[in-house]
């Protein structure tokens, strides 16, 4: 991967392809950090700028920071002015996070894990509802703490409301807690609680929800406008490149895997597998195909 | 777990019957909560057989539902403060704090305060249609804690407490709604106010139940347009919802024409006090008619500029994955097993990633070695407030109080004078014969209306008969004091007849005419 043969567009040698200088490893190792300060973007500081744009014009130094990316177990998402150097860590690397140091409640209790992971989801479905929002590059999610938690409440009171009408009895049998249906695993738990500090109670679902938003403030992903409904955050370039390009498909393989999701007809989007959740036409609403 | 039966000796009576007696084993287990707390407050460090656990819980469950309003809910501290006079008046002699302590234990044992869920289980059998036998988790809340606009946490009760409450379990709200309000209309047409105040009450619960519903459909539809059917269910609900409140409307203002001709008609106090706390009832109802209509006008417009701003965006050129169609709605139906998988799988993926910190030990040392930061946060020192003790400027002592009254406690048939009672006081202590010359003035105009109206037996009088009092201190006229017996029952029989009670028979006592002299204290 560090090899080329190609003309370089700039470079110091016209014609003979110049050779790699310990300068230039440590220049693409520079902007390899700066893509791991998730926070700093190119528009901030001079250098980190300068070095993307390097990465654009040319191709030599672009294999060599991706080069360095793969080696430290990255994956380069996008380099641009306005994501910087995006970069993810591959399963393996040093730089993934561990369930265990997000949550040690959730790596001991797989409800508790699923509900993380749960908001986590939600809070992209809600950030990106509809498709095109996630394709386009310019789209901007504003999202609140209590809205999402409202949302998915409302969208398991749904499925409630359709298990009800449907004659089923939800309720789980006891001692397989793995069969519980999934909604019914949100819509029990209590959305908020007192504390004897002023703080949120972790185990609810807000405070699940809310968590999940502050860490990704925390890795880049969000930034937090004001404290109303919980905390108000909008999203940034780098959390959609993260959903749309790796963590988007990574849940649809495993949903695939489970034979869930209809084999689609390559159109945007699926309907909601329920025929009676048919909404308006010509709305512009997200439930429903274009 | 499930246990295959021999299908020959099943005891199923098939899935209607097994069904009935699963709604009617999961309204049981909702009570469960409540006959738990009696036995568990024999747990509690300390001695709490006197409270009734169980009549403070429904209590708390009738405060929350009373108070909780459209927006909001109910205050945690005012159900706490409300609560309180209830747990007080169980066992009056225990301190305060132990009703608070018990009032609080009530109210985070309907939360249940300890389980992460912050609900309720039960276990139920059913048979299931291959005829096996399984066990069932029942999960429900009583009181739940909700966020509030202001950031603050709020209790609403459920649907399952309401139901519980009003004791008519899985009923249809609006009929219920109906023969609560007829039953309320000919309860007060024939006089009976004490039945139909309860009738009232229960309208109410179910008016705010009836809110409750619709809020939820409404809340769900402000936030989220996609997720609610406009064409047919809102439109309905918003029109059926105002078609009732107008029905509502026209029903309570008929019934409160009504109670209040039974108020001001009434000459039976007891009548009187039915009628006006009903009327009081009925015009909660309305103000949370009135409510309720607000937000159903409010919602239409709503809709259109949302729906105005979401559809008029420019479509883009691509399309991307569909979070809420193809990831999240079909998860959450999956079963938790098979869900987990997806949600790990984008959790992995999605979460970002973290730098290593990586330690040496040079600075590690260092680090170790600081001395902790003072913590700024706190704020400046307060200053000692100067306090300073507040002087007792009463001019009689308590004691004083109760020698005077001891003096005064005089046997019925036997009046003193004036002169002889402050003679009696200065021998005890000097200042007393104030007190006394001060009490025996105000007797001098009983307070005859009061003691009539609370039915008391005696009441002290004091009369001039022209006499003049002779004394170092006081100067005036030498009254004379005495008691006089009031005839409660008697007059009990006739505060029930008198349409206006105004002569008390104890009038009678002071002469008319006579107009009591004013003492004066001498220089």
């Amino acid at each position: 991967m560090t090899s080329y043969d190609e003309h370089p567009t700039t470079g110091d040698g016209a014609g003979a392809p110049p050779a790699i200088t310990p300068g230039d490893v440590a220049d693409a190792s520079r902007l390899v950090s700066f893509g791991l300060q998730p926070k700093l973007l190119p528009a901030r500081d001079a250098e980190y700028g300068e070095l993307v744009r390097r990465y654009r014009d040319d191709p030599g130094f672009a294999r060599l920071a991706d080069a360095v990316a793969t080696g430290l177990g990255l994956i380069v998402l996008e380099v641009s002015p306005r994501a910087g150097m995006a970069v993810a860590a591959s399963e393996d690397s040093v730089f993934a996070v561990r369930l265990g140091e997000y949550s040690r409640r959730a790596a001991s209790e797989s409800t508790d894990r699923f509900l993380h992971g749960l908001a986590h989801l939600a809070v992209a479905a809600l950030a990106f509802p509809r498709p095109e929002d996630l394709a386009d590059d310019g789209y901007l999610g504003r999202i609140t703490v209590n809205g999402v938690d409202t949302f998915v409440r409302q969208v398991c009171r749904r499925l409630e409301e359709q298990a009800e009408a449907e004659g089923a009895n939800t309720d789980p049998v006891s001692d397989a807690p793995g069969l519980e249906a999934a909604w019914r695993v949100y819509a029990r738990r209590s959305a908020t609680g007192a504390t004897k500090d002023a703080r949120r109670l972790s185990g609810s679902t807000i405070g699940i929800v809310g968590k999940a938003m502050s860490f990704m403030v925390d890795t880049g992903f969000l930034q937090k406008t004001s404290d109303d409904s919980g905390g108000t955050f909008r999203t940034t370039a780098r959390y959609q490149l993260q959903v749309r390009d790796l963590a988007g498909s990574a849940a649809m393989a495993e949903l695939l895997a489970l034979g869930v999701v209809p084999i689609s007809d390559g159109s945007a989007s699926l309907l909601p597998p329920d025929p009676t959740e048919e909404l308006v036409a010509d709305a512009g609403l997200p439930f429903h195909s274009s | 777990m499930t246990t295959s039966a021999d299908p020959s000796t099943r005891v199923s009576l098939g899935p209607a019957a097994d069904e009935g007696l699963a709604r009617r084993l999961r309204a049981l287990a909702c009570t469960a909560p409540l006959h738990d707390l009696d036995s568990r407050k024999a747990n509690l460090a300390g001695e709490y057989a006197v409270y009734g656990m169980a009549e403070v819980a429904l209590s708390a469950i009738d405060l929350v539902t009373l108070q909780m309003d459209f927006d909001t809910g109910a205050d945690r501290d005012q159900v706490l403060a409300r609560l309180q006079p209830r747990v007080a008046a169980q066992a009056p002699q225990r301190p305060w704090t132990e009703h608070e302590r018990v009032a609080r234990w009530v109210l985070e044992s309907l939360i249940n305060v300890g389980s992460v869920d912050r609900g309720f289980r039960a276990v139920y059998g059913t048979f299931a249609t291959d005829g096996s036998y399984v066990r069932r988790d029942y999960d429900f809340k009583l009181i739940e804690e909700v966020p509030g606009p202001d950031g603050g946490v709020y209790l609403r009760t459920t649907d399952e407490a309401v139901n519980v409450l009003v004791g008519a379990l899985d009923t249809d709200v609006t009929s219920a709604q109906i023969a609560a309000e007829v039953k309320l209309e000919v309860l007060i047409n024939r006089g009976r106010l004490a039945d139909a105040q309860l009738a009232a009450e229960q309208a109410r619960y179910r008016t705010v139940q009836f809110a409750e519903t619709l809020r939820r459909a409404l809340e769900a539809t402000r936030r989220n347009v996609r997720a609610v059917d406009w064409m047919e269910t809102v439109p309905d609900l918003i029109h059926e919802a105002l078609e009732h409140i107008a029905d509502r409307y026209r029903h309570e203002n008929a019934i409160l024409t009504n109670i209040r001709r039974a108020r001001d008609e009434s000459e039976d106090p007891e009548h009187k006090r039915r009628a006006a706390e009903l009327v009081d009832i009925v015009k909660d109802c309305i103000r949370r008619h009135t409510q309720l209509q607000t937000r159903l006008l409010e919602a239409g417009p709503l809709f259109r500029a949302e729906q105005d701003r979401q559809a008029f965006a420019g479509p883009t050129a691509r399309s991307g994955l569909d979070l809420y169609g193809q990831l999240l709605a079909p998860l959450l139906r999956l079963p938790l097993e098979h869900g987990l998988r997806v949600t790990d799988a984008f959790f992995s993926s999605a979460i970002g990633l973290r730098t290593p910190v990586s330690v040496r030990v040079t600075d590690l040392v260092e680090v170790l070695l600081t001395p902790p930061v003072e913590r700024e946060h706190l704020g400046a020192e307060l200053p000692e407030p100067d306090l300073l003790d507040t002087p007792d400027d009463s001019r009689f002592s308590e004691a004083q109080l109760e020698a005077a009254q001891v003096l005064l406690d005089l046997p019925p048939d036997a009046p003193r004078r004036l002169s002889g009672l402050l003679a009696e006081a200065r021998r005890s202590d000097p200042e007393l014969p104030y007190l006394v010359a001060l009490l025996a003035v105000h007797a001098a105009s009983p307070s005859v209306g009061t003691a009539y109206r609370q039915g008391e037996e005696r009441l002290l009088f004091a009369v001039d008969d022209g006499a003049r009092l002779d004394d170092p201190e006081f100067g005036g006229a030498d009254l004379i004091v005495g008691s006089a017996l009031l005839d409660a029952a008697g007059m009990a029989a006739e505060r029930a007849e008198a349409s206006a009670p105004t002569d008390p028979p104890a009038r009678a006592l002071v002469p008319a005419g006579r107009k009591p002299h004013h003492l004066e204290s001498r220089p």
